[in-house]
């Protein structure tokens, strides 16, 4: 394998869930591709697919009720055509995860020492797990000697890096985070972030980041796609994308946001509406029912992602124009 | 009434629960203030105290010590006529809109119980007129009276919340943590709808947050605890430009910033160590000290008092 491949491939992914209310289109044709080493933040409002995206490329969507079409490559690999002792060695060991909620997704009666040990016995060669997982309490920043405690005698930031040991422990090609600091305070999570950022530079580990902050993705992230009703709408460099955001959705995340430098008291720009129901995707381009510069051709069709500029792909028939300060002719 | 110069203050508050393991102090020793129409933001970590000031404050807990003075008279000492007139005007909206509201309610229902409760209506048309005009202020669709909350996204039913809370026409509004639950979007959109509703009713507002950006946005003052204690306490602006107690530093270089111009990456981030210790028996001295970048033997021992450092600009520590 070389460096230039990248390490995931997802292509025209779809992904389905059969329900007695119809059926939940959460995944729509998303392609995403992320380099070996580099981190990739993953950003888009509650329900946009991204939790769904990175179980389908652990490949632990039950089916039925899921469908899953398309194709997710790992170092060049299908996963969906593995057989299931090929995921269940590739998962953990090759991919691992970090939940979201740190307080449930522990075995509250296993010690935090035991389930990193689990994970060391499961996926590597390693002969003494116990000093492995005391290795990796260490590393994030946990005495070793609370590895003989239970996952409630600890608080949520030290859970929280728990998880991040257990994920790590077998040096994983490639680890994803789903908000991986939502459910911690601020101070906790600067600590967690800079964790991560020095894991990742030791480890040589790629990331994917799933979050809803783009203030995360700018401490962490090289690349960034941003995400909408199951597929995306804009993807590019974090500083290309960060200055020059071309989806009028990826514009309204930034706007929605009260910054330290915003005036208190000035009106937040909103996106009117709510995201579509997935059982009900509008037709054409699915943001086009919130998009205040939606034109008729907008209902009809989407547009497909194009290559606005080197490196910095869009989804949109207007993209922001930022020369002008208008919106661009649609060429 | 008698003359009063804040709408609510709050003296020398203290909270202490006992559990097990000895006395956990959530809210020792706090005073405050907030002036008419304006709004304060109490920031600070989980654990901190600040929800259980917020609760005090509107009465739903009693204090250990020390007093709520709300409009010039004590809210622990009041008749049973005034408490009834002060749980009219000081209304609570909570955090989480999934679990604050009953999910066997409708709209209509969980809309009309205050009025209903406090007969602030005569009669049934006089209810439903109410509901209607309270849906209306907070930006729910009259088609909506009819749904229950699991029908409804977190930003409907949050505005499920105000509507309640708005119901009995206010004067003071405790807001614990109204967005944290929501998506960026929707935060966007409560946000705007409790500044339409200040700047229309003159509402005065308790913001309780663990967002600093959010808090920026909303405040005209803010107050920052740390473990039951206020640590620092100025104007808005004030705050966030010059913060003089390190905890308030380390929070505010702690906020992941979209900013990348300039200083933007560079921006020198204080990490803490460790986690806010246990506010049960919490050591003498200053309760920050133990994770302070700028500690010194004396910070260990003795405990700093909340003093006016410059004018309007209060923060507890031996070197602010």
């Amino acid at each position: 394998m070389n460096d230039a491949q990248p390490l995931l491939d997802i292509r025209n992914l779809f992904v389905r869930f059969h329900t007695d209310t119809g059926v939940v289109h959460a995944v729509n044709g998303l392609n995403l591709s992320l380099r070996k080493g580099k981190s990739l933040g993953f950003v888009g409002e509650t329900g946009a697919g991204k939790t769904t995206t990175a179980l389908a490329a652990l490949q632990l969507i039950q089916s039925p009720p899921g469908e899953m079409t398309g194709e997710i490559l790992f170092q060049g690999r299908d996963v969906m055509k593995m057989t299931e002792p090929e995921k269940r060695a590739f998962r953990g060991g090759k991919i691992a995860m970090i939940f979201q909620d740190p307080m449930t997704s522990l075995n509250p009666i296993m010690t935090v020492e035991e389930q990193i040990m689990e994970m060391v016995e499961l996926h590597s060669a390693v002969a003494n797990t116990r000093e492995r997982a005391r290795e990796m309490l260490t590393l994030v920043g946990i005495r070793p000697e609370r590895g003989k405690d239970y996952p409630h005698q600890l608080s949520g930031g030290m859970r929280q890096r728990v998880g991040i040991a257990i994920a790590l422990a077998c040096e994983p090609d490639l680890l994803i985070a789903d908000e991986p600091t939502t459910a911690l305070d601020v101070t906790i999570q600067a600590q967690v972030i800079d964790l991560i950022k020095k894991l990742q530079s030791s480890v040589r580990t790629s990331l994917l980041l799933i979050t809803h902050d783009l203030g995360i993705v700018a401490e962490i992230c090289d690349d960034v796609a941003i995400m909408y009703a199951g597929r995306l709408v804009e993807t590019a460099g974090l500083r290309q994308l960060y200055k020059k955001p071309l989806h009028p959705y990826t514009q309204g995340l930034f706007d929605a946001v009260p910054r330290l430098d915003t005036d208190p008291g000035e009106k937040l720009a909103v996106i009117p509406g709510l995201t579509p129901d997935p059982t009900n995707l509008p037709e054409g381009c699915s943001f086009s029912p919130r998009c205040p510069h939606a034109r008729h051709v907008c209902h009809e069709r989407s547009c497909g992602m194009k290559e606005y500029e080197p490196g910095h792909f869009v989804d949109c028939h207007f993209p922001l124009d930022f020369s002008s300060g208008n919106r661009g002719d649609g060429k | 009434m008698s003359d009063y110069k804040n709408l609510l203050e709050v003296r020398n508050l203290k909270k202490y629960f006992k559990v097990h393991e000895g006395i956990l102090q959530a809210v020792d020793d706090v005073s405050l203030s907030i002036s008419k129409g304006l709004t304060l933001g109490l920031v600070g970590e989980s654990g901190c105290g600040k929800s259980t000031l917020g609760r005090l404050v509107i009465g739903l807990l009693e204090p250990t010590a020390g007093e709520v003075v709300f409009k010039g008279s004590n809210v622990f000492a009041l008749d049973e006529k005034g408490k009834s007139r002060f749980r009219r005007d000081a209304q609570i909206v909570f955090q989480d809109p999934f679990s604050s509201l009953n999910p066997r309610m409708s709209v209509f229902q969980l809309i009309a119980e205050p009025l209903l409760i406090n007969k602030a209506c005569r009669n049934r048309r006089e209810v439903e007129a109410r509901v209607m005009e309270l849906m209306d202020t907070v930006g729910l669709a009259e088609r909506l009276v009819t749904s229950f909350p699991h029908e409804l996204d977190g930003g409907r039913r949050q505005r499920i919340g105000v509507a309640r809370a708005l119901a009995l026409n206010p004067d003071f509004i405790v807001l614990d943590e109204p967005v944290s639950a929501l998506d960026v979007c929707i935060q966007a959109q409560i946000l705007n709808l409790l500044g339409d509703l200040k700047k229309e009713y003159g509402y005065t507002y308790l913001f309780i947050s663990h967002n600093l950006s959010v808090v920026r946005y909303v405040s005209d003052e803010v107050a920052v605890m740390y473990l039951g204690q206020v640590v620092e306490r100025s104007g808005n602006m004030v705050l966030f430009e010059d913060p003089l107690h390190p905890y308030t530093q380390a929070l505010l270089s702690a906020v992941p910033t979209i900013d990348l111009d300039g200083e933007g990456k560079q921006k020198k981030r204080v990490i803490l160590e460790g986690d806010v210790p246990s506010p049960v028996d919490p050591p003498p001295g200053c309760r920050f000290a133990p994770r302070c970048f700028r500690r010194q033997e004396r910070c260990s021992s003795e405990s700093p008092t909340l003093s006016e450092v410059k004018p309007g600009h209060f923060a507890a520590c031996h070197f602010a």
